[in-house]
């Protein structure tokens, strides 16, 4: 280094900082000093008046935990509420052999193992000095049992707490979510938004779904009361008092009834259906087969029915309206159709001879409809009618990629919709930017041609799904879906309205929309896809069937439902709108592994309508194993 | 044998024995408060423990690298912590009203907390560059480079973190042989912008003033923590409650008891003998930190350990300062002893400088 200039200068420079530094030691030598005689001042000098606050540190300031806003459906039915209830509760620190204690708590009250483990699971999570429920809802010959014996059982106590409850359990538990006990996680969540103070006292948060996404809503504010207490933390009066605010109401857009209508035509199978209000966006029902009895999360879930529900091959957690991706399958063509006509590749008039399969030209390879020898000459309105696949197969390669990505996004598939909970997916619609990004490789036009059935790589929510449709049924105009309709203040009780939120509008030519939608309501008439769906219907309804592939099927082989083991057989889907000339209902169903759209989805659809348009009851509308269809909707033939 | 011997003087090579005994007997009692604080969580223990493992590698890969090498990085160090600092203004995340954190995709890092070594490594290696002769010109550029992220942190805001970094900075333009006259001018401009400065602050800034001043004004907010923490020192006596026996402590009376108020935690349970022994721990951290710099060879060693020293002291300073209700609450951690990964780590990292400082060959010798 600089040797020659550090000898120069060097005893004069060492010699100034080595003062400079002594100075500095000095000055920290004092400071320490100061901090030193504070200590004396206050544990010396100071002790006995420190520790007469101390020990009449007997104010205490305890939080009164708001009670958290109720949530109702459309209709003021309620979907979820609190009830007061009595808890066996046990301070650990107050007690010597806590094992011991809760022995001979079980012979008075019954304790049942799965509490004693959920007791246990708390215990390791919280602070010897916090007061842990053993055992909820007590019932009054309990407490008179407990208060006889109390004596025997010192930091042992009944206390009285507001716990949730779900009453529509599984129906609904997609939407509502659960709240449950607040974990680190939580807390250095709450920490980072300067939540914290408004928590304490409180035990629960909302998880998922509504509970979650509206937690400043239902939570409330926290009040708080001076309390004097004895020495052993016993309160003896309260000396001043700020009350709770409790929690606003929620009063979503959900209709329960439908909801309940949806469920039961979906029988026993597994699957999702979203309606939304094409006029506003307003999420009407939202179904995800199977669901979970979301009471179970909210004291904390034990174990085995933690196994249960997360080690199910139904997968019942898993929110399929919101997560689950599909591929649209043979529902996707609407959207194709539009862009055609918009984007002027196809007119209505122009018609093709449909041989039963597609060629990209100078290439050999065979892109099959699914009816072997096709449909003869096919145009516009037969090919969504009857669900060709030759014609979107040749449009597919006029329109491109990148134009059936730029127009049919304008329809929300592969975004996210921004629906007011958390968690959605944003499925994907490709691009050849986007199998650049990912993949590295070009795009291929063979691979435009399984887009354009809504096969290959493309995949949507049953929620985007409904999205879609609501923006053909309301001819543009895309409204962010919403489940929460209303807030009432806890307060006031005044109801104010949350607005229907237009995100933008797609614009499209009245005529081109015509066609496209005068064809969805043949698709529900003899001769279409959907036709024994829509026989007999008091109303018009326009819809599109269409099939999702589980597996792959190779080039040269068939589709064999019977010989694919249930699980890998096709999941059918359906979209639809009725009235159709003034829609009020928009949906998309979806119902896995039962294969076409036509014979399992539709009817699902109707039984929704008639339950809203017509108030008609609804019945389980899919048999457990489905024959195989009369009309067929299936789209192998591309792979 | 051999091979043993061998891997030891490895692995002690660079350390200097004197300074880990004095960090490691710190952390011994940083666990033990810890476990009383946290109301015996094993985990939050055990967390902490590994925070202190992974602090300590990081110390001893520190003290293994020759100075030269650690001054080649200041210009780097300090240029990317400018940057990440106004990313922080730019895109930073908003907790609490404040923007302190960068999400970088990956993980979120908090940028002044780099800041805290890059500044006085920067400063450091400015001055060693300008040895030679050191003018009022030498001291204004390092000034600037001192002001550029201090003004930033202000910004953010967070007063407690500005402070300490640009002591930091101070420390060094000190030990540099800044004049008496400019210290004197110094004092005497902060003394005056202090009603500018007030006008400047944040609403809670103030109102932390105000409380120090007089607690009673606002029992159930601002001064609510000096006030428990008081009582729980004060309380706490000569000889302490005893270990887990703090009433102040356990019935959570005491805010942040296992982060910035640890310290009330201590002197609730341990009393003034466990005070005396805490600070005299220190002070033998600190007296082998003074001695290290004083016998520094080169311009840059001896400037970066004097600052190091003294932020040191400063962060003992001010935690016990606040705590003890002398100073006003800015949120500074006790060092060694906080619960928290990041400024473990920081503060390890500036003892690894030391160490290196130490052992290494020196080159010029005095």
């Amino acid at each position: 280094m600089k040797q020659h200039v550090e000898l120069r200068n060097h005893p004069a420079e060492l010699h100034k900082f080595r003062f400079r530094l002594s100075i500095s030691a000095g000055f920290v030598l004092i400071l320490l000093l100061i901090l030193y005689a504070r200590f004396y001042y206050l544990q010396v000098i100071q002790q006995e008046h420190y520790y007469t606050l101390a020990e009449a540190n007997r104010i205490f300031i305890s939080p009164l935990v708001p009670n958290r806003g109720l949530i109702y459906d459309r209709n003021g039915r309620i979907l979820a509420q609190n009830y007061s209830a009595y808890t066996l509760e046990v301070v650990p620190s107050q007690i010597k052999d806590l094992e011991a204690t809760l022995n001979e708590l079980a012979e008075i009250i019954e304790i049942t193992p799965t509490d004693r483990q959920r007791f246990k699971k708390l215990l390791k999570e919280s602070k010897r000095f916090k007061s842990l429920p053993v055992r909820n809802r007590l019932t009054d010959e309990e407490i008179a049992t407990f208060a006889v014996n109390r004596y025997r059982f010192p930091g042992v106590e009944i206390k009285a707490r507001v716990l949730r409850q779900y009453p529509e359990k599984e129906i609904v538990s997609h939407i509502i979510g659960y709240i449950s006990r607040i974990n680190d996680q939580d807390l250095d969540q709450l920490e980072r938004n300067g939540e914290l103070h408004n928590y304490r006292g409180s035990q629960h948060i909302g998880k998922i779904g509504i509970e979650q996404s509206y937690e400043k809503q239902l939570h409330g504010i926290t009040g708080f009361e001076e309390v004097e207490t004895d020495a052993a933390g016993r309160s003896i009066r309260v000396l001043s008092r700020t009350s709770p605010i409790p929690g606003n109401n929620l009063i979503l857009s959900l209709d329960l009834g439908l909801q309940e209508a949806a469920e039961k035509a979906f029988g026993e199978r597994r699957g999702a259906l979203v309606a939304l209000d094409p006029n506003n966006g307003e999420v009407l029902a939202f179904v995800s087969k199977p669901g979970y009895d979301n009471n179970l999360f909210i004291g904390g879930i034990d174990q085995e029915n933690w196994n249960l529900l997360n080690g199910s091959i139904d997968r019942p957690l898993n929110n399929r309206a919101l997560r689950g991706v599909y591929p649209p399958g043979s529902t996707f063509k609407p959207f194709m159709a539009l862009a055609a006509l918009e984007l002027g590749k196809r007119t209505p008039e122009y018609s093709m001879s449909d041989p039963g399969f597609f060629s990209l030209p100078g290439v050999d390879r065979r892109y099959r409809d699914w009816k072997p020898g096709g449909h003869g000459r096919v145009d516009l309105h037969k090919s969504l009618v009857v669900s060709c696949d030759t014609y979107y197969y040749s449009l597919a390669n006029d329109l491109g990629i990148d134009n059936i990505h730029s127009f049919i996004g304008q329809f929300g598939l592969g975004k996210r919709t921004g629906i007011d909970i958390e968690g959605e997916v944003a499925g994907l619609l490709p691009s050849s930017a986007w199998k650049m990004s990912q993949y590295k490789q070009k795009w291929y036009a063979g691979d435009t041609i399984s887009v354009s059935i809504g096969q290959g790589y493309n995949l949507a929510t049953p929620l985007q799904l409904a999205f879609a449709t609501m923006i053909i049924a309301n001819n543009g105009k895309a409204y962010a879906p919403r489940l929460v309709k209303q807030i009432q203040n806890s307060q006031t009780g005044e109801v104010e309205d949350i607005p229907a939120r237009m995100l933008y509008s797609v614009y499209m030519k009245p005529k081109n929309l015509e066609v496209v939608k005068n064809a969805l309501v043949d698709v529900t008439r003899p001769g279409g896809t959907a036709a024994k769906a829509g026989a007999n219907a008091a109303y018009t309804f326009a819809g599109k069937t269409g099939t999702s592939q589980v597996i792959a099927i190779k080039q040269g082989e068939r589709y064999n439902e019977k010989a694919i083991n249930e699980r890998h057989r096709d999941h059918a889907m359906f979209i639809a709108y009725a009235p159709a000339e003034n829609p009020k209902i928009a949906l998309a169903v979806l119902v896995e592994n039962t294969g076409t759209g036509g014979s399992t989805a539709a009817p699902i659809a109707r039984q929704v309508f008639d339950y809203f348009l017509l108030g008609k009851p609804a019945e389980a509308a899919v048999a457990q194993l489905t024959e195989p269809a009369a009309e067929h909707d299936h789209d192998h033939g591309h792979l | 044998m051999i091979e043993i011997k061998k891997i030891w003087h490895i692995l002690t090579r660079y350390i200097d024995s004197f300074l880990l005994i004095g960090i490691l007997a710190l952390m011994a009692v940083g666990l033990v408060v810890l476990y009383s604080a946290t109301g015996a969580n094993i985990a939050r223990v055990s967390n902490q423990a590994v925070n202190m493992l992974v602090a300590l590698f990081i110390m001893w890969l520190v003290a293994n690298i020759p100075l030269q090498q650690i001054m080649r990085l200041a210009l780097p160090m300090y240029a990317l912590g400018l940057i990440l600092l106004i990313g922080v203004a730019l895109f930073g995340e908003i907790n609490n009203g404040a923007r302190r954190w960068l999400n970088i995709g990956v993980t979120r890092i908090q940028p002044s907390e780099l800041m805290k070594i890059a500044i006085p490594l920067m400063m450091a290696w400015y001055f060693d560059k300008h040895e030679t002769a050191l003018r009022l010109r030498d001291y204004l550029g390092a000034t600037v480079l001192l002001l550029l992220p201090v003004l930033l942190i202000l910004r953010q805001p967070d007063l407690g973190t500005a402070i300490l970094i640009a002591a930091s900075g101070f420390y060094v333009l000190f030990l540099a042989g800044l004049s008496w006259r400019i210290i004197a001018g110094l004092a005497v401009t902060v003394a005056g912008s202090l009603p500018v400065l007030w006008t400047v602050m944040h609403d809670y800034q103030r109102r932390r003033i105000i409380t120090l001043l007089d607690p009673s004004q606002d029992p159930l907010g601002a001064g609510y923590h000096t006030i428990q923490s008081s009582i729980a020192i004060g309380s706490g006596g000569v000889t302490g409650k005893g270990w887990q026996n703090g009433t102040q402590t356990q019935l959570d009376f005491l805010p942040e008891q296992s982060t910035d108020f640890i310290f009330a935690v201590f002197s609730e349970e341990f009393g003034l003998m466990g005070n005396t022994v805490l600070l005299l721990l220190y002070l033998l951290v600190i007296g082998r930190c003074l001695v290290i710099t004083a016998n520094a060879s080169t311009q840059f060693t001896r400037l970066i350990a004097g600052s190091i020293t003294l932020t040191f002291c400063t962060y003992i300073f001010v935690n016990m300062g606040m705590v003890s209700g002398i100073l006003p609450i800015v949120g500074v951690p006790l060092p060694l002893i906080s619960y928290g990964g990041t400024s473990m780590v920081t503060m390890l990292l500036g003892f690894g400088i030391l160490m290196s400082i130490q052992t290494h060959p020196k080159l010029v010798k005095t």
